[in-house]
């Protein structure tokens, strides 16, 4: 077991391709982290780099405190867990699982017990004698997971393992993988897409686009504090609304009224250089249905009337998709996560999602008067997406002084 | 598979589509392939001597008792085996190393697969020729490099350049389905046994190999097959002196040269015997290798 620490760590492809640029994380020995973004950000080549599958083009890598960038992967004593699965066709389950114990020259009777416990916590001890081929894709992903954990390595990296399995099996996956690196404690790498998985597994998160990284921290961090734009718009699901907001006379003009601005904001828009427009974002569960509103609530959040599109009722709360008029929010980091999701994020003159209670007696086609929590508001700069609102790391809405 | 479940009406129907859609590639090749062979077989069964037209007569296997009785076929069948064994053995190693080379190279792949299959390319005369001149004391520069001696007036050496003119034809042919194999191989598979500790010896032998299984038997398969009637490369460089005959040598002898209809049929149907034999021994060694099968080698 033991820490990983990547300085300054960079990537270029021989074609010129920059994968990954000066990327600096520590990863403490027994961490669980994930590594999240969209396609193409790098998040392959950042774990082939720590396995040692490709070469670091600059900066430094260390494992265990020592420096491994022109090691072998073989003598970094990491164990990888592939998307493909990646089984030896031609061996057993048994054999795969042995395989890199043999390799490591251990006795035939250590190479079965440890094989055999491996297999027991797996639920693999049945299928032992069948090869890949005859297995289901859950097996598989379990005989994958079985040949990592067998040596014991100073930490695991797994490369979107449960991506090839079907909705329900990647959740019952997800709490064994969960559940095994508790056990374990072994320092685990664990790239994926998916949200949830992000969310759920790790005890921290990075977030990277373009192959560089936007932010690291734990989840509800992350979601609660987005240092920008991008990671404002990739965590989360639905994704946060963003609205176009322009400055105007100390307040911002956006499609579900003037919002008004705290001092802290107010001096930060004040210089010569400071943007005339901006985002606005806020999450869809800080909106509510008006007529559900405290006075108290009321005095901290703000109210407009807007026709709903559509209302689904989840049973716990209801999604209503309001339409609203104004000119739509546009930034590059909108541009691609939407992208990325297939998805439009572009709020203003679009739609605007909101999770309200399922008490709300709302009606498809209506009007409907809604309420939003103003603390809850991110503004961001659109020409660099920084989250104007984050004062000190905390996200204080847009009436903090 | 020892139970085999009755096949469902369906699967019948497919069957004989199947069927179907071979008939006229079978039908093609009925034609032009048994013909011929039947033909030899009732040739290699008289006594039929061109110079003698008119002893013409059936004799039963005779022809066969005097040609597996005879000393030059034995020595041809073991030129022609020494051939084979080496020649196919040697393009193995070579042919998997040319392979890995061209399966690695990023830049400039298709050159580099171009100008390794130029041999292959040339015209087996020709090439043959080239090598003959080469090896021919006084104008030969291969000749000269060894003090002007003359290696293909003697057994051994003749054979040696036999080899290896073979060698240096069809190595880039094996290579090239060698490649195709290696084309088979997940890059997944080699990173994960990179991982699991293996060198890049045993990532070969104990990743690549196994999964390359088919493709390696379906190479050895052809070269074998080609080498076993090695001829033109023979017939250029010694026309079968000092020993050097092959079978397939012989047989021509026989049937062009001595117009003996009978003998020489009787050597190209032994010829055709022994081909299928070693045809049926790889097709045994695919049953157990080819993807789908009950070892489950299927992805
Ligand atoms: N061998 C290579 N040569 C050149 N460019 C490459 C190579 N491998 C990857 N890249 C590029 O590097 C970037 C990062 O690739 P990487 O595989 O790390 O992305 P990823 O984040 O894992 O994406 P995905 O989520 O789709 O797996 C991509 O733009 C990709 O095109
Ligand atoms: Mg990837």
């Amino acid at each position: 077991m033991a820490d990983i620490v990547l300085d300054k760590v960079s990537k270029s492809f021989p074609d010129g391709t920059v994968a990954v640029q000066d990327v600096d994380l520590e990863i403490a020995d027994g961490e669980f982290v994930i590594l999240v973004g969209p396609s193409g950000c790098g998040k392959s080549t950042t774990l082939n780099m720590i396995a040692g599958l490709e070469d670091i083009s600059s900066g430094e890598l260390r494992i265990g405190g020592q420096r491994v960038n022109d090691k072998a992967p073989r003598d970094r004593d990491i164990a990888m867990v592939f998307q493909s699965y990646a089984l030896y066709p031609n061996m057993t389950v048994r054999e795969n699982m042995a395989f890199p114990l043999r390799l490591a020259k251990l006795d035939k009777a250590t190479i079965d017990q440890k094989v055999d416990e491996a297999a027991k916590v797996l639920e693999l001890t049945s299928l032992l004698d069948r090869k890949p081929a005859n297995l289901s894709g859950g097996q598989r992903q379990r005989v994958a997971m079985g040949r990592a954990i067998v040596r014991q390595p100073k930490a695991f990296l797994m490369d979107e393992p449960l991506s090839n399995l079907d909705a329900k099996l990647r959740v019952q996956m997800r709490t064994v993988v969960s559940r095994l690196q508790k056990k374990l404690g072994t320092t685990t790498v664990y790239v994926t897409h998916d949200q949830t998985e992000a969310m759920t597994l790790g005890d921290r998160v990075v977030i990277m686009r373009g192959g560089a990284i936007q932010q690291v921290g734990p989840p509800q961090e992350l979601y609660d504090h987005p240092r920008n734009l991008f990671v404002a718009g990739f965590i989360g699901s639905p994704s946060m609304n963003f609205l176009h907001a322009a400055v105007e006379d100390g307040k911002l003009r956006t499609a579900l009224g003037d919002v008004p601005i705290g001092d802290r904001i107010r001096r930060e828009l004040e210089g010569a250089d400071a943007p005339r427009e901006l985002i606005l974002g806020i999450r869809p569960e800080h909106f509510e249905d008006a007529e559900l509103i405290d006075d108290e609530a009321r005095a901290r959040g703000m109210e407009f009337t807007a026709p709903a599109d559509i209302v689904e009722s989840m049973g716990s709360d209801k999604y209503v998709y309001f339409t609203v008029e104004g000119q739509r929010a546009s930034a590059a980091e909108l541009e691609e996560l939407a992208a990325d999701a297939g998805a439009d994020f572009s709020g203003g003159g679009g739609n605007l999602v909101t999770r309200l209670s399922a008490e709300s007696p709302v009606q498809e086609g209506e009007d409907r008067r809604v309420w939003f929590n103003l603390e809850k508001i991110h503004l961001f700069d659109p020409s660099n997406g920084r989250n104007l609102t984050l004062h000190e790391g905390r996200s204080a809405g847009t009436l903090g002084d | 598979m020892s139970r085999r479940a009755p096949l469902s009406e369906n699967k019948k129907a497919e069957r004989k589509l199947g069927w179907l859609l071979c008939a006229p590639a079978a039908l093609v090749m009925v034609l032009v392939t048994a013909y011929p062979i039947i033909y030899s077989v009732w040739l290699s069964l008289q006594r039929f001597d061109l110079r003698f037209p008119d002893q013409r007569e059936f004799i039963g296997l005779e022809n066969y008792v005097t040609v597996l009785s005879n000393e030059f076929w034995w020595t041809a069948f073991g030129v022609t085996m020494l051939i084979t064994v080496v020649t196919v053995a040697v393009e193995l190693v070579l042919g998997m190393g040319l392979a890995l080379v061209m399966h690695r190279t990023l830049v400039g792949r298709g050159i580099v697969r171009t100008a390794a299959l130029i041999p292959y390319g040339i015209v087996t005369v020709v090439a043959a020729f080239s090598w003959r001149y080469a090896w021919t004391p006084g104008t030969g520069y291969l000749a000269n490099l060894f003090d002007g001696s003359a290696p293909l007036t003697e057994r051994a050496s003749s054979l040696a350049i036999i080899m290896l003119a073979e060698i240096w034809k069809t190595t880039p042919f094996m290579a090239l389905l060698l490649m195709a194999g290696l084309a088979l191989v997940p890059e997944d598979l080699l990173k994960a046994a990179s991982t699991d500790g293996a060198t890049a010896w045993q990532r070969f032998t104990k990743v690549m190999l196994p999964v390359m299984k088919p493709a390696i038997l379906v190479a050895l398969l052809f070269r074998t097959l080609d080498a076993f009637r090695v001829f033109d490369n023979i017939f250029v460089l010694t026309n079968g002196g000092n020993e050097t005959s092959s079978v397939s040598m012989l047989a021509y002898n026989n049937l062009i040269r001595g117009l003996n209809l009978g003998i020489g049929s009787t050597m190209s149907v032994l010829i055709f015997i022994t081909v299928a034999i070693i045809a049926f021994v790889f097709v045994k060694l695919f049953g157990t290798a080819a993807p789908g099968s009950d070892d489950g080698e299927r992805r």
